[in-house]
């Protein structure tokens, strides 16, 4: 009750009666559930981030994780000389004549008869059961056998691709039920698979293709790679490296170390603060309009993604370079030039050696960020079925149309076929990998050469 | 003035009230032994100033008086310190309660950025002393009044407190501190970065205040010590070197350490 | 000559010329180096840069104009009967150049040799078939114009590269012999080449500048370009975006809709990461022990430093999905709210994910220039951490705030690859945010990768998208960072 009297006369009450210190005063209870709450409310905000990442993380390895393995059938295929060497005289050139339409009649009757061995009766024809495997299988007999000639006329053993239905099956993706609209597969076929998987002639083991291959076509998502696209992502981060580290460094030395402070640097220094935080896809139209409408540098090219690239990275690495420039104190440059050196000479010789860890630094994070850009590749038109064929050299390379990682899984996300989405998914397993190896070297860097002054 | 201080220290050492009560407190930061072994006590409605050299533990030892230490994680203290017979470290002792009734006033001036009015209500409205408005802004008259600020800031209350001058600021900071109507002013070199003039409109203040609170007040200059303190308590390297009239420390102190100090042969 | 092998000649002469500077100014001095005025590398520097910079400078300039010079000159000789077949001078003018470096491949391939390039006739030959067999796809057949046209084009071409040599290895020899006279030993070669480095240093500064005005020009030229074919208050005001590739008559392309989608789809990311990153940035500045904030933080930043694919396929294979299953017909929670997995609330939900970490680690970085005398002043009187967050240091660092909200904003508006997958195709004005709708940028993607060509107006209002986007991304940059540094200016 004494409480109560305390608060009907508070101003003086509170100064003169003295409540004992372990009593506690009434009011405080709420609001120390106040401050419980608030600190609820920072550890939910946390928990929540934190989760998202990891609901991220699961989603990414459970659903990227399968694309690195797929399904293949071992196959003994008859190569038989009339039909792939009509002419007989083992030329390749000669035997190159037949199409991989030529190759068809000899698996499919390698796959009747493998069956027949395994004790599988079907009613299925050849042509039906040939739905099991992946079409690039004759296109993989092909060249095998234009790259072996003399193994015209015997049998021979093959590692075929299963098609992407069946792999689908054996990972889960494509159920009996879902079957019951393809026109690829059906029920009967899945039989089939299940006993061919208990013989051991269908088997699913690691796609080192996915990893080093190429893009394929729509209707062949299991021979689909990412190798191709990688190169296209090297060449462009090799561009941006070569370009934005001298670029970007010479610009930091020369706000942070020489410029007056009028009205030139300022322009600089806003116009590089605004370009950090212009969206990406403003650069894409820039690449699109600058380098490809109007300098006819060609589209889809590694280097036009590159000059894109460094334009957007730039500011990153700028931001980063003065970072570590301002933090090497005076003191080196007043002693450099106490001792007669000039400015440039004091900058080049002690202050820019100092710096270089946290340049480096700066720009890996700035080449990660790019490595993981996509917008602007798509308006220079590094996206679609291009990554078909790696570069035949470091020219082709930079020059000829190809895509980049992030553009290829955005390829493989737009496509019907849900098996590209598995390997859209594992593509970021890639991407991603890619990423942490840079964020840990730059920590590393940072760590190791850390400078307290 | 010197003479007035001293006359009311002899006549408050007859009937002294002990206010604050501090046997064997110990202060660390992580490893560092801040504060050893400290015993003291303080005198209600008294000034009482902590002098030594810098890093001896002064300030160290007025946070501890009202937990502000807590604040930071590394810091432990050990032993006891009593308000009115009661240990503030107790377990039962809810720290956010004492620091209203211990206030503190801060080195430099830390005046929120929030309009003069509201820096002063915000220690009666966070602690819910006041019902209305009316209350509320007698009780901010009333504090800036006693702060000695009222005069110049009346027609300017909605204006924010940075606006004001250091001086100004600081006499703002001691209004927020007295709003809570605290029994213990804790002062922390109050008037390092002000200029004389401030300084001496501040000390005037604190001589005023001593009708009402207990104050103690840490200071790097003799001077201040001399002209504001009844009592002093001289620390050097986290120890209690000597503690007693001001008169006494100064005039004829029982330590050479203190001694030294005064004269300015160690600082 | 080829251009690397230009490049690589006038490297040797710079290297040649270096050697050559610096003997020569050690001669000069009698051998006695300290009666030069420099260092003799300064001298060997001096030469390399005079036999360089001018050359390249020269080669970069006539790179640029080169083309559009010939370009001129060639479009002009087409016949008015091609251009009617092609649609526009432009387009017969690339169709001129496909042939013209498909004729080169094929020489380069040796299909053709050169004089069959210049003289072959469509009469007597099938050139597209020849050219096919080498592997370059041409769209059409060739008439016998556009091949006359190629042919003259790559004579000229031809010439230009030529005298392009010429001019660049004289001008790189002229350089060198001058860089050479001058090295003597009172020439003050160490202060001509920092001049010289200073100036590459103040051009690499200035490439921002020249970004900023590259920008602002690709955009106006084709929104300039855009607006003399499409009515200007059309595009601004117009309630409906049916873009059609095909039809000949101006299809609706009014951009409301899809800044509407775009602002809905920002303002619900901002309301999943204001809070989140807000809350989260106070516990770990304010609350978290160092080793809580050490793990914490970074874990955090991670979702910031994952490419914006990766949420695009997250929001379309993931998030989309999910949220049928909940709000779609026969959900989870019976209602029948959302048709499909790409919606307003999908990429919205999504892009906020994406956007905490950036909020939290910019609150972080303004809670934390608040001064600690605020929270000792507020703690001091009693507050408890809550009310001292609350009512002091929130308060304290609302500009700031204020200008990072600012900033994601603006990151909401311009993020293209979430909302690519995620949002939807369809420009719609509607409420509802289990509704598909499309944004400036996903469009800005479908406009340009399509396959209308770039002067039919689909492919052009593009550009007057990214016109629009860029203006208001810029607006919303200088205010957030104006904001932010009069804010860090307050308590520095």
């Amino acid at each position: 009750m004494s409480d109560i009297a305390t608060r009907d006369i508070p101003v003086k009450a509170a100064a003169e009666t003295t409540r004992s210190l372990f009593e506690r005063d009434p009011k405080i209870k709420a609001r120390w559930n106040a401050e419980g709450r608030f600190r609820a409310y920072g550890i939910g905000a946390i928990s929540i981030g934190l989760m998202f990442l990891v609901v991220l993380l699961v989603t990414i390895i459970g659903n990227g994780l399968p694309a690195f393995t797929q399904t293949y059938v071992h196959l003994n295929i008859e190569l038989k000389a009339s039909k792939l060497d009509p002419k007989g005289n083992r030329n390749p050139d000669d035997m190159a004549k037949v199409m991989t339409f030529g190759y068809n009649p000899l698996i499919e009757q390698a796959l009747e008869e493998d069956l027949a061995k395994a004790g599988i009766e079907t009613d299925m024809k050849a042509s039906a059961l040939r739905k099991l495997l992946s079409s690039s299988v004759a296109s993989q007999v092909r060249d095998y056998v234009l790259s072996h000639p003399g193994e015209v006329g015997k049998t021979v053993s093959f590692e075929v691709l299963a098609s992407g239905r069946v792999d689908g099956y054996l990972k889960g993706r494509v159920t009996r039920e879902a079957l019951a609209q393809d026109k690829n597969l059906d029920a009967a076929h899945l039989d089939i698979v299940d006993t061919l998987v208990k013989k051991g002639i269908v088997e699913r083991r690691f796609n080192l293709d996915f990893i080093l291959g190429a893009d394929a076509s729509d209707s062949r998502p299991e021979s689909a790679g990412i190798g191709v696209s990688m190169l296209g992502s090297l060449f462009m981060m090799l561009v941006v490296l070569v370009l934005s580290l001298p670029i970007g460094v010479a610009a930091s030395i020369y706000l942070e170390e020489f410029a007056a402070k009028n009205w030139f640097t300022d322009l600089i220094e806003v116009n590089i603060s605004n370009l950090a935080a212009v969206p990406s896809i403003v650069f894409g139209i820039l690449g699109l309009a600058a380098f490809i409408q109007f300098a006819n540098l060609p589209q889809s090219a590694p280097l036009v993604g590159g000059l894109v690239l460094t334009l957007m990275t730039l500011p990153t690495i700028i931001i980063a370079t003065r970072a570590s420039l301002k933090a090497v104190p005076p003191s080196i440059r007043d002693a450099a030039l106490g001792v007669g050196a000039s400015k440039m000479q004091a900058v080049f010789h002690h202050v820019l050696p100092l710096a270089m860890p946290g340049i480096l630094t700066g720009t890996i994070i700035g080449l990660a960020q790019a490595l993981g850009e996509t917008a602007p590749l798509l308006l220079i038109g590094m996206v679609g079925f291009i990554a078909s064929n790696p570069p035949t050299d470091l020219v082709a390379g930079f020059l000829h149309p190809n895509s980049a990682m992030p553009a290829q899984i955005y390829e493989w996300a737009k496509r019907a076929d849900p098996a590209y989405y598995e390997r859209a998914w594992g593509g970021i397993i890639i991407l991603l990998v890619f990423l942490a190896i840079m964020n840990i070297v730059a920590v590393i860097l940072r760590r190791r050469f850390e400078r307290r002054w | 003035m010197e003479a007035r201080a001293t006359d009311q220290a002899i006549a408050n050492a007859d009937h002294e009230v002990i206010k604050i009560e501090a046997r064997g407190v110990d202060v660390y930061y992580g490893e560092a032994h801040a504060i050893k072994g400290v015993d003291i006590d303080i005198a209600e409605k008294t000034v009482t100033s902590f002098i030594g050299p810098s890093g001896c533990g002064k300030s160290t030892f007025l946070r501890a008086i009202n937990r502000m230490n807590d604040t930071i994680d590394s810091c432990r203290v050990t032993g006891t310190i009593k308000l009115d017979g009661e240990d503030i470290y107790d377990r039962r002792v809810d720290p956010v309660q004492l620091r209203a009734r211990v206030g503190m006033v801060f080195q430099k001036p830390n005046p929120f950025p929030k309009s003069i009015f509201d820096n002063v209500s915000y220690g009666p409205k966070i602690h819910g002393m006041v019902r209305g408005k009316d209350e509320m802004d007698e009780l901010v008259q009333d504090s800036l009044r006693r702060a000695g600020l009222w005069d110049e800031v009346k027609d300017r209350l909605a204006q924010p407190g940075t606006g004001l001058s250091g001086g100004q600021q600081q006499r703002l900071c001691i209004a927020r501190a007295i709003a809570t109507k605290p029994e213990v002013l804790l002062m922390d070199e109050p008037c390092s970065a002000l200029d004389p003039i401030a300084t001496a409109i501040i000390e005037e203040l604190i001589d005023e205040l001593r009708e009402n609170f207990t104050i103690c007040i840490v200071t790097h200059s003799m001077q201040q010590a001399a002209r504001v303190s009844q009592k002093t308590a001289f620390f050097h390297l986290g120890k209690l070197i000597e503690e007693g009239a001001t008169e006494e420390i100064f005039t004829n102190p029982r330590d050479k350490k203190t001694q030294d100090y005064i004269t300015g042969r160690i600082g | 000559m080829l251009l690397p092998a230009v490049v690589v000649v006038v490297l040797l002469i710079a290297a040649f010329g270096f050697v050559l500077g610096r003997q020569r100014a050690i001669a000069g001095a009698g051998g006695d180096i300290s009666k030069l005025h420099s260092l003799p590398n300064y001298y060997g520097f001096n030469v390399a840069i005079m036999a360089l910079l001018p050359a390249f400078l020269l080669l970069v300039v006539w790179l640029v104009v080169q083309p559009m010079i010939i370009e001129s000159q060639i479009v002009g000789q087409i016949q008015e009967r091609t251009v009617e077949s092609y649609g526009t001078r432009g387009l017969a003018f690339s169709e001129v150049r496909r042939l013209a470096d498909g004729l080169d491949i094929a020489v380069e391939r040796g299909a053709m040799s050169a004089e069959q390039a210049d003289s072959v006739r469509t009469e007597l030959t099938d050139i597209r078939n020849r050219l096919g067999e080498v592997g370059v796809a041409l769209g059409s057949n060739v008439s016998a114009d556009i091949l006359y046209v190629a042919q003259h084009y790559r004579v000229l071409n031809a010439a230009a590269s030529m005298a392009r040599t010429i001019a660049v290895l004289a001008l790189a020899l002229a350089g060198a012999a001058y860089g050479l006279w001058q090295a003597r030993p009172d020439f003050r070669a160490r202060i001509a080449v920092e001049r010289t480095s200073l100036g590459l240093l103040i051009s690499a500064a200035s490439l921002a500048i020249l970004t900023t005005i590259g920008i602002a020009l690709s955009l106006i030229f084709n929104t300039v370009e855009f607006f003399r074919i499409y009515p200007m208050q059309d595009f601004l005001f117009g309630l409906v975006w049916q873009p059609s590739f095909t039809s000949d008559t101006l299809s609706p392309l009014g951009i409301v809709p899809l800044l509407w989608g775009t602002l809905y789809i920002s303002f619900i990311a901002l309301l999943v990461a204001v809070p989140i990153g807000l809350f989260a940035a106070v516990y770990l500045s304010e609350y978290a022990s160092s080793g809580v904030r050490a793990v914490a933080k970074p874990l955090l930043e991670v979702l910031a430093g994952i490419p914006t694919i990766v949420y695009g396929l997250f929001a379309l294979l993931t998030v989309g999905p999910l949220l049928v299953n909940v709000f779609g017909k026969g959900g989870a929670l019976g209602v029948d709210w959302m048709q499909g997995g790409t919606a307003v609330i999908t990429a919205g939900l999504v892009m906020g994910i994406m956007l905490i970490p950036f909020v939290s680690s910019l609150a972080d970085d303004i809670i934390n220039a608040v001064p600690q005398a605020m929270r000792d002043g507020s703690l001091g009187l009693g507050a408890t951490q809550s009310e001292t967050v609350r009512k002091v240091i929130l308060p304290a660092a609302l500009p700031g705030i204020v200008g990072a909200i600012l900033l994601a904003a603006s990151r909401a508006i311009g993020e293209t690859m979430i909302v690519v997958l995620g949002a939807g195709a369809a420009g719609r004005l509607s409420l509802n945010p289990f509704d598909a709708m499309t944004t400036v940028t996903a469009k800005i993607v479908s406009q340009l990768t399509g396959d209308a060509d770039f002067t039919s107006p689909v492919a052009l209002v593009a550009f007057a998208l990214g016109m629009t986007l860029f203006i208001f991304t810029l607006g919303l940059n200088v205010l957030a960072l104006y904001i932010v540094r009069k804010y860090r200016e307050q308590y520095e």
